[in-house]
């Protein structure tokens, strides 16, 4: 019996594992919930409406997990019981405490310069170590099954992530 | 019921009668409402022909309630008790609303929602938006010959949780059983994609009466979905009209005009400002009340000019959703023109010199939402066949969270995460032996819950004394497809449950509209009586139906004991609805929903099986 508390992989029919294909997923997540949607029930009884809505909730959240590169492999790890840990955890390799810092050097005069075209510029060079990233956790999660290391690559996808909202917030900022 | 009306491809849905649904939009200068009739969308008409029902309200001193066209005319001569663009103050607070001072009514600050004081007693703007909803059923339930099964209304999508609310609890004092709150924006697309059969990245640019929204939707496979909205819940063609109702105060050298003088100069200047649209100059000629007259003319690069800004503000939103869905203007496919107010030329233009080019005005911007909404209330009522409809993936508009230490909030669910959608997170306590904690559920993309929208304020009880930061309580939000939030609360660590479900509190609480609904029927509870009883029947029949189909689809889902104790389970509900006690029929169709939701869940299962078979199957044809 299919529950609620099935692996994301399963329940779209998708081997685990973090490539994945993308066109399939969609299709699969489209299949569901064009099965489930309350959209489905909406003139039927409160009962199936309740039943419905707990799964399109499900398959939306499988969907919203499996989708991102950055939440699949964070969701991998915790399936193979990592917690990538990302407050706690202080053993960052002393690389990646530079990187940060110059990161944060970047942004602070990007915001200090008030530019819309050094932001942009710096938000391009975020997404661009991102697109590495993310290879290599695949690498680090498909081929090697490095799960200490693909928890470090987790944390700095999660960091470069919280560095590109901060732009995007700055950039709002200069428009209003 | 429980159960799931789910058919092969290639099986039509039911032989059952088409059930009558109907699309509503309720705007904030006009509503429609709009069907499906012999597989064609149509706006209904009212005694006179019009489609278009002004959403004016007003609430004469001998009790009468007049709605529309006949109200807008008693707009000068009474504008206190004369409600316009009443959708402007649903869900919001006194200090929410715009142009407070030029408006002529007896404001009352209530908590939460804004009251108006008329003739008539203090109303609630749901009250009022209540009025022109009901007038819309009627209109409905006299074209179409009968009770309405259900409506789909449409909100603008960047609504709060407190304006849907308040819009889902004007339409169940209407009477109406509400399918689907859908977004206006959605709804252009949903009466423009099917025409035109078209798939890609869409811009709605939706410039309404008194709202403003930009929805990105991505097309494709037969799938609407809203990949980001944005907006500006305060703007829209009445600032237009209000630019130019000052400009002409200011150039006829007029003051402090009456309340009825200034409702005839803003009436005056609507006027002037559609024509604006076809002339390139307009004469404004009026007498006032004292004997003032305005004698001016008016050419349309002056209209141009003095509502620039207003043009302009439109473009921030639609930047902010580009980037929310990550695109540039050139990714947009063609952008769609919702609204009386995208008629004015030098909108029509911006909005091309943006995304670089001429925008699609084909269908009437008037009645394109109404008309989508009656598509989607039409797949809602399970009038089409499973393999004809379309899925429709919304959105939510606004982030929602919780508030923290130091007046922070803590985002649970981010904007435009697709509904419905849950979401949890874990608090814990932070004094010894703690065993109630607070919580504040707020709206809105600021950091600071100051500059957020405040929904609901709610304490967790009964926790279970502990160390600090011993105990776990997982906050639950739950948003529906109608984008409505409701939160739960519970204490892990023990396994104690106490759990407590929101009522945001700007919404009206049910027993507040049980109370409204009874004064509106009061000279005539039989009749409401009636209405209850025959309710109760046809959701039995209704179940029954259903019940008896699913099993003869997929009566193998269940072993003998099971069938019989189902068909047992039919054969009481059937007893009973044959008899006129409606609570009766309530208890028996309960205890029937609790019989059938294990075949619901197989069924349920069962369709999703062949949803990924389906899927093995095309990845075989590749």
């Amino acid at each position: 019996m299919l529950d609620l508390k099935q692996d994301y992989f399963a329940l779209f029919g998708l081997p685990t594992g973090f490539t994945i294909d993308m066109d399939r997923l969609e299709q699969a997540y489209l299949d569901i919930q064009g099965r489930v949607h309350p959209d489905r029930f909406a003139h039927l009884s409160d009962a199936d409406k309740r039943l419905s809505m707990q799964w399109a909730t499900h398959a939306n959240e499988a969907f919203r997990t499996l989708k991102s590169p950055l939440t699949r492999g964070q969701y991998l790890l915790e399936l193979q019981g990592v917690d990538p840990a990302f407050e706690t955890n202080t053993a960052m390799s002393s690389d990646f405490l530079m990187e940060q810092m110059e990161w944060r050097e970047a942004l602070g005069e990007a915001r200090e310069a008030a530019d819309e075209e050094v932001l942009e510029d710096l938000s391009r060079r975020i997404r661009h170590a991102n697109r590495t990233l993310i290879e290599q956790l695949g690498e680090e999660l498909d081929q090697k099954r490095d799960l200490r290391a693909a928890a470090d690559t987790v944390r700095r996808l999660k960091f470069l992530e919280k560095l590109q909202h901060e732009i995007n917030d700055a950039l709002t900022a200069l428009e209003s | 019921m429980a159960l799931l009306q789910i058919s092969e491809p290639g099986m039509s849905t039911a032989p059952h009668q088409h059930r009558l649904a109907v699309g509503i939009d309720l705007g904030t200068t006009n509503s429609l409402v709009a069907t499906v009739r012999n597989g064609v969308a149509l706006c209904l008409q009212d005694d006179d022909g019009k489609v278009l029902l002004p959403s004016v309200v007003h609430y004469l001193a001998d009790g009468q309630i007049v709605v529309g066209r006949k109200a807008q005319s008693a707009q000068a001569v009474d504008p206190r008790n004369t409600i316009v663009s009443v959708k402007r103050f649903m869900g919001r607070g006194l200090r929410d609303v715009s142009h407070v001072e030029t408006m002529p009514y007896d404001f009352v600050d209530a908590e939460g929602m804004v009251r108006l004081r008329t003739v008539q007693g203090v109303r609630s703007p749901v009250q009022v938006s209540a009025e022109i909803l009901k007038d819309l059923r009627v209109r409905a339930e006299r074209s179409l010959g009968g009770e309405l099964t259900g409506a789909v209304i449409t909100v603008p999508a960047y609504f709060d949780d407190a304006q849907r609310q308040a819009t889902k609890d004007a339409a169940r004092l209407a009477g109406l059983n509400v399918l689907r709150l859908l977004n206006e924006p959605t709804a252009a697309a949903i009466a423009y994609g099917l025409e035109n059969a078209s798939e890609g990245t869409y811009a709605v640019y939706d410039l309404g009466g008194g709202t403003f929204d930009i929805s990105i939707l991505r097309l494709s496979r037969g799938v609407f979905e809203v990949v980001a909205t944005n907006g500006d819940a305060s703007l829209g063609g009445d600032d237009f009209d209000h630019r130019l109702f000052c400009w002409i105060l200011d150039n006829a050298g007029i003051s402090l005009p009456s309340d009825r003088d200034a409702r005839r100069l803003l009436m005056k200047a609507r006027e002037v400002k559609e024509r604006l649209s076809l002339d390139e100059s307009v004469a404004i000629r009026m007498t006032l009340e004292r004997g003032d007259e305005v004698d001016l003319a008016i050419d349309r690069s002056v209209f141009v000019e003095i509502t620039r800004p207003l043009v302009a503000k439109t473009l921030k939103p639609v930047k902010k959703a580009l980037r929310d869905a990550g695109l540039e203007p050139g990714d947009v496919k063609g952008v769609v023109m919702v609204g009386g107010a995208t008629r004015m030329p030098h909108v029509q233009q911006a909005v091309g010199e943006f995304f670089g080019q001429t925008p699609l005005t084909n269908l009437d911007p008037d009645t394109v939402v109404a008309i989508g909404a009656a598509i989607q209330a039409n797949v809602l009522a399970g009038n089409r066949a499973v393999e004809d409809e379309w899925l429709l993936l919304d959105v939510i508009p606004l982030s929602l969270g919780i508030e923290t230490m130091g007046g922070l909030v803590e985002k649970i669910i981010p904007r435009n995460a697709t509904i419905p959608t849950a979401r949890a997170q874990d608090f814990t306590t932070f004094k010894d032996g703690q065993t109630a904690m607070a919580f504040h559920v707020v709206q809105g993309e600021r950091e600071l819950v100051s500059a957020c929208r405040s929904l609901a304020r709610f304490e967790l009880r009964g926790i279970p004394p502990l160390v600090a930061g011993a105990a776990r309580i997982r906050v639950t939000f739950q948003v529906d497809a109608d984008g409505l939030l409701s939160v739960s609360a519970r204490e892990l660590t023990t396994g104690v449950e106490a759990r407590v479900e929101v009522k945001p509190s700007y919404g009206l609480a049910d027993h507040e509209i049980a109370d409204m609904l009874r004064a509106g029927f009061e000279n005539a509870r039989e009749d409401m009586e009636l209405r209850g009883l025959r309710e109760q029947q046809v959701e039995a029949e209704r179940v029954v139906e259903a019940t008896m189909k699913a099993l003869d689809a997929d009566g193998d889902l269940l072993n003998t004991n099971e069938r019989a104790a189902l068909d047992a389970a039919i054969a009481s509900l059937r007893a009973t609805a044959e008899g006129q006690d409606s609570r009766a029929i309530k208890i028996q169709l309960e205890a029937f929903n609790r019989a059938s939701n294990e075949f619901a869940s197989r069924r349920m299962d069962k369709s999703i099986r062949q949803a990924l078979a389906g899927q093995r199957i095309d990845d075989l044809r590749i």
